[in-house]
């Protein structure tokens, strides 16, 4: 193909393809928790049976002879897995570095004894509100007091204490209560990661998204906060990308150093790749990691920029952001292969500024009044829900 | 931290880990969730930092092995910026 054939700058040569750095296992897709922004996708209990533990630990094996080194193990709730230990150490024996992503349910000073055992490097700690547990903890109720033992727990095993929590409308006005509890946790770490929409937050985005006052207020929040604890306390405050000109770079660019493999071992080039029209994602149980990586259509539809449509494609931004989210682009616009919206230069930037501007309508009321009971109906992840939800139109047509 | 004696013995930080990765051809430096890639200097030092070996221990080896002499400095100057940066300790 020449040049001369593209109405852009030629594609760049590919770069020579790097090991999948990045590999994260999602033990189960079974959870304790019923939360309304979480990214699983909305048809999960539609997903085969999960992989067993012998499946696991060959994913393990292959994925660390490519050279993956970080491993995160999540889910759902990688704690239901009762195999969780014996994956621990096999990934720990083979070199990997081992991070465990939990909300903290079920993790008993007999399993956090056996994991530290068994080689884990590192637990992150989830604060997984949703509107029922938040209210809970605001009335300092069981939650808090799980949540508290957990914390003391992982402290007590030489952990860091590593807090993550997802804002969005409903909780955000009480970050500096939840900034509070995270230091009377110990948190060493504190992620503030506003909801990213995908899976049930974006069923509940428009009953999720913040108004801009809100955001601005939680910031300012965060840095008082910020300024008191130094020193002692590392706070991260993750802006919604809705709020945005340039798209984030997701993954670095799909293909280059993130693997996934769903429950029912499906390997994914990113989190929420599964709901990709026309990727067909291979599954650890035909394929082996090498052939998924390097050979597969899946994880080479996204490489390169020869993908690209305009105004990506000519972009000089293009080989910094990777033209943004792929599951974004296509929940949005309908179509995987278009720029995020999120980006100003996108035709559709319109999609992501009117959800805004609706959230910013709804979110006129008083500062402490957001987390009150709506009108508007909030789906929360469960088996139950999981079916009938994926019943009506396709994500693209909201 | 600059005029720190020539026997304080500088290892890993807790919590992080130095290992040599074929696939990288380095060394990195994991920590949760994250990685830092090391340069070839960079994981010459980094992997004499034990907690047993002093700086002047480790400026000694490194001269040794790279049959090198007058690495002090930049040793030191090295070690300093990776206290900083929480990627090593002191051990006593």
């Amino acid at each position: 193909m020449s040049a001369a054939a593209h109405p852009g700058p030629p594609p760049q040569a590919s770069p020579r393809i790097g090991p999948p750095l990045w590999l994260l296992l999602e033990l189960t897709y079974r959870c304790p928790l019923h939360c309304v922004f979480c990214y699983n996708p909305t048809d999960f209990a539609r997903t085969g049976a999960e992989l067993a533990t012998a499946d696991w630990l060959r994913v393990l094996r292959e994925a660390r002879a490519l050279g993956a080194v970080q491993l995160g193990l999540s889910g759902g709730e990688p704690l239901v897995r009762e195999d969780l230990e014996a994956i621990v150490a096999e990934a720990h024996g083979l070199g990997f570095y081992v991070n465990l992503i939990t909300s903290g349910v079920g993790l008993t000073r007999a399993r956090i004894a056996a994991l530290k055992a068994a080689g884990l490097d590192h637990i992150q700690l989830s604060f997984q509100d949703s509107t029922r547990e938040l209210n809970d903890f605001l009335s300092s109720t069981r939650t808090f007091e799980l949540k508290s033992q957990v914390a003391a727990l992982i402290r007590e095993y030489g952990y860091p204490m590593v807090l993550n929590v997802v804002l969005h409308r409903l909780n955000i006005d009480h970050v500096g209560q939840i900034l509070e509890m995270a230091e009377a946790f110990g948190a060493q770490y504190v992620e503030l990661a506003n909801t990213q929409y995908y899976g049930w937050a974006w069923l509940n985005r428009d009953q999720l998204l913040p108004s801009r006052a809100q955001l601005e207020r939680a910031e300012a929040v965060t840095q008082r906060f910020r300024e008191r604890v130094a020193g002692r306390m590392q706070i991260y405050f993750v802006v919604p990308d809705y709020f945005e000109t340039r798209p984030k770079a997701c993954m670095q660019g799909l293909g280059s150093v993130f693997l996934a493999v769903a429950p029912d071992g499906i390997a994914m080039p990113c989190h929420a790749a599964r709901m990709l029209p026309g990727l067909e994602l291979p599954s650890v149980r035909d394929v082996d990691i090498r052939t998924i990586w390097y050979d597969s259509p899946a994880f080479n539809r996204f490489r390169g920029q020869s993908w690209m449509k305009e105004p990506c494609r000519s972009c000089p931004e293009r080989t910094k952001d990777f033209g943004g989210c792929r599951c974004q682009a296509y929940l949005l616009t309908g179509d995987p292969d278009n720029a995020d919206p999120v980006c100003d230069l996108s035709p559709h930037h319109s999609l992501v500024t009117s959800a805004v501007a609706r959230a910013e309508a709804a979110g006129q009321g008083p500062p402490g009044g957001a987390a009150a009971p709506r009108e508007q109906v909030l789906i929360f992840r469960d088996h139950r829900t999981s079916i009938p939800v994926v019943a009506g139109d396709p994500p693209a047509h909201r | 931290m600059t005029d720190m004696p020539d026997t304080v013995r500088p290892a890993v930080a807790h919590g992080l880990r130095l290992q040599w990765e074929p696939a990288q051809e380095a060394h990195v430096l994991l920590y949760p969730e994250g990685m830092v890639k090391l340069n070839s200097s960079a994981g010459a030092i980094m992997s004499r930092c034990d907690g047993t070996r002093t700086l002047a221990d480790i400026v000694a080896d490194l001269e040794r092995s790279y049959g090198m002499s007058g690495l002090a400095t930049d040793v030191r100057a090295f070690v300093v910026l990776a206290l900083q940066k929480r990627w090593l300790e002191l051990r006593e």
